[in-house]
């Protein structure tokens, strides 16, 4: 079936009742609970709940069409909003919280972009290190090993040519994409500057990986790869499904019934109108920065008055993000861009350089820069040979680059539950009180003199700046449920059980006690195997 | 520039749509009820009695292409019969697009005393913008002139500039939508 409006939102003929005798409840089927399922679904009853459905792979051309026509917002593509959606915002900047996420089988892997670094040594001593925020209770070495076997989990291309990465012990499962056209103009400029380009790894296959594609150009990765060259959780849920797990869709889990040192059950809602009770003899919460702490301050109770796990006082706090710092213009040639929707080269020279007052950060040389004119195509009141004018005026020469800047753990960034206002099933709605602070505001100042002067360089005219008055979120939610080995000072443990309850750990960026300013996943994933196998020593 | 087999294959293809065994056995029974006759039965994709035939729909289509595609391109009617092969395929768009279709011919009828393709390219022209095509933002549940953009202009040009052809008239080998390889990006403009 073709269209925009064609893709379904899943099959209502399916068994949701609770599995007997489950060894383990998965909450949430995103990337972290799909590896933690895979990891123990061979040797263990596993149940996976997921608030959103199960997409129908068939509907990946529908939903790249809601990608490219602008009828439709990025929320759409992949269905969310509505009631079972619904949020707040109370903090000094606005966090578009639904463009941020996706429910469902898969989770936000179906929107991602796929960039997969592994976090600096530093990034777990920033406290030691750098002199501002938290060390981790865990070491770069503590990861090293699972880091290694993420990559290949997810399928990452990559090369070993960045000398500003951390050491690894072995080459990425597949080669780097070729630099694109445009980090050639970018890499004369950069060396006129004495600023180190290299490869970035891509979680996209640059040759066949896993039964699955190389990538083909569909130029949509984020927010949907029709390909399938783009890892996505479904991958992992798949597999655990195939070594036994059961997998219930559109199953919001609205509690988490327990007694003073375990969780005894998931309380689901199925799409019947019934509430139903998983039990099981461990449960791994895996539905990201904002959905796990609301789900423990929703199961708040005698024992755990301030919210399940909380005895801490943390559940909630130091929502953290990266911050986008970008700058682009135009060329008097051609740039060739909007040809893949990845990029190709970066810059984490200037990372290693965080102290008190400059965080790390990391640059992007984009291949995406300016207007896709397919899209601008659709928009506008002309056709015809004007509409042909204006597109060939508007695509070909533009340039850009970006960056990610690490913000700090605050008191006052946090998330909690708005009393005002309920989802769909009466539950009070997540509400985002996202601050930033000086240091990260100052290093984005920083990152864009950076990136004007390699524009300038280039030749380009400046058109653009997304300083700290203009950034935004990247879409990476951190912090809310910290690891620390203080039961005080954070939810988690270093094995990411909770302080309080003996059977109950959390895969998540929520974890995370700072973010440095590496896209997160790739430290999920791993943090996610060392949760499987900690489970399973548990078990 | 002439629009190929191999274009309108793209352009499918960014949609989600093949063609294929469905679409010839609807038009083996199209020309079993005769050119230009109803094709509105449920089984043909739950079209109503009021919707478009395939007649109408692909001429109407095909007309209005003349118009939103730029001069330089050639081949528009076999491009445009060949998109709507798969984009009639049973599916909530292929209903959606006949209604606008019809609207649109109902509109030229009423206003012009002919069907689209019975006008001249300026009334052609007029009448898009008449039914505020031009000016309106596409949305498949909108007003009639939000749903013939979505239905009938745009996805026209969605077609076109999703196409390699249509892409290297932009300048663009791979746009966006097409499968077109991860190698063009490494190269430099020809």
């Amino acid at each position: 079936m073709s269209g925009a409006e064609s893709a379904g939102t899943g099959d209502d003929d399916v068994d949701r009742t609770p599995v007997p005798n489950a060894d383990v409840c998965v909450v949430g089927a995103g990337p972290a609970g799909a590896l933690v399922a895979d990891r123990l679904a061979v040797d263990r009853e596993v149940v996976v709940l997921d608030a959103g459905p199960r997409f129908d792979p068939a509907d990946r051309l529908a939903r790249q069409e809601r990608a490219i026509r602008p009828a439709y917002d990025r929320p759409d593509v992949w269905d969310v909003g509505g009631e079972r959606d619904a949020h707040a915002n109370s903090g000094e900047r606005f966090y578009p919280l639904n463009h941020a996420r996706v429910k469902g089988i898969g989770g936000s892997t179906l929107h991602w972009q796929g960039m997969v670094m592994r976090l600096h040594e530093d990034d777990f001593n920033s406290g030691t290190a750098r002199g501002v925020g938290p060390d981790w209770p865990i070491d770069y070495d503590d990861l090293r090993p699972y880091y290694a076997e993420a990559e290949r989990e997810l399928g990452v291309a990559g090369a070993s040519d960045n000398p500003y990465a951390p050491p690894r012990e072995e080459p990425h499962p597949m080669p780097a994409f070729e630099p694109s056209y445009s980090d050639s103009l970018f890499a004369e400029a950069c060396e006129e500057l004495g600023i180190d380009m290299h490869s970035v790894p891509n979680a996209r296959n640059s040759e066949p990986y896993d039964d699955r594609s190389p990538c083909v150009g569909y130029g949509t990765c984020q927010p949907v790869c029709p390909s399938g060259a783009k890892y996505d959780a479904t991958v992992h849920i798949g597999r655990a499904e195939s070594a036994g797990a059961t997998v219930i869709d559109r199953a919001p889990v609205q509690s988490l019934e327990h007694d003073a040192d375990r969780v005894t059950a998931a309380v689901y809602a199925t799409p019947d109108g019934t509430e139903r009770r998983q039990e099981a003899d461990a449960f791994v919460l895996a539905c990201g920065g904002v959905e796990t702490p609301r789900l423990l301050l929703l199961s708040d109770s005698e024992a755990y008055p301030n919210g399940l796990a909380n005895t801490s006082g943390h559940v909630g706090e130091f929502f953290m993000d990266h911050l986008f710092a970008g700058a682009g213009g135009t060329l008097d040639e051609p740039t060739r861009q909007n040809h893949v929707g990845f990029y190709t080269s970066g810059c984490d020279g200037f990372y290693d350089d965080a102290d008190e007052g400059q965080a790390p950060f990391k640059l992007e040389f984009f291949n995406y820069a300016g207007p896709s004119p397919v899209e601008m195509a659709l928009s506008g009141d002309d056709w015809g040979d004007d509409l042909l004018e204006r597109l060939r005026a508007g695509y070909g020469n533009h340039v850009a680059m970006g960056a990610l800047v690490e913000q700090l753990p605050r008191a006052d960034s946090y998330v909690t539950l708005d009393p005002e206002r309920t989802d769909d099933h009466g539950n009070p709605v997540p509400e985002i009180h996202w601050s930033v602070g000086d240091r990260a505001l100052d290093t984005i100042a920083r990152a864009n003199e950076v990136q004007v002067a390699v524009l300038e360089e280039l030749g380009a005219e400046v058109e653009w700046v997304a300083g700290p008055d203009a950034t935004g979120p990247a879409y990476h939610h951190m912090g809310t449920t910290r690891m620390s080995d203080d039961p005080a000072g954070g939810v988690v443990d270093p094995n990411c059980r909770t302080h309080d309850l003996d059977n109950c750990w959390i895969a998540s960026s929520s974890v995370f006690p700072t973010g440095g300013a590496m896209n997160p996943t790739l430290t999920i994933a791993a943090l996610a195997l060392r949760v499987g196998d900690d489970v399973t020593a548990w078990l | 520039m002439e629009l190929t087999r191999r274009d309108a294959v793209a352009a499918l293809a960014a949609v989600g749509a093949t063609g294929g065994v469905a679409v010839g056995v609807r038009r083996a029974r199209d020309r079993a009820d005769g050119a230009g006759s109803a094709a509105g039965d449920a089984s043909a994709g739950g079209s109503s009695d009021h919707d478009g035939d395939d007649g109408t729909v692909r001429a109407t289509m095909a007309a209005v292409a003349e118009v939103v595609y730029p001069e330089e391109v050639d081949g528009i009617d076999g491009f445009v019969d060949r998109f709507l092969d798969g984009r009639l395929d049973g599916s909530a768009h292929e209903s959606g697009l006949r209604e606008a279709v019809d609207e649109l011919a109902d509109a030229s009828r009423a206003w012009y005393d002919a069907p689209v393709e019975g006008l001249s390219p300026d009334d052609r022209e007029r009448l898009l913008r008449e039914v505020g095509a031009d000016t309106a933002e596409e949305d498949p549940d909108g007003t009639t002139a939000e749903r013939v953009r979505y239905y009938v202009v745009n996805d026209l040009l969605l077609a076109l500039y999703a196409s390699p052809t249509g892409g290297e008239l932009v300048g663009i080998e791979n746009p966006q939508g097409h499968p077109g390889g991860a190698e063009s990006y490494t190269r430099g403009p020809p």
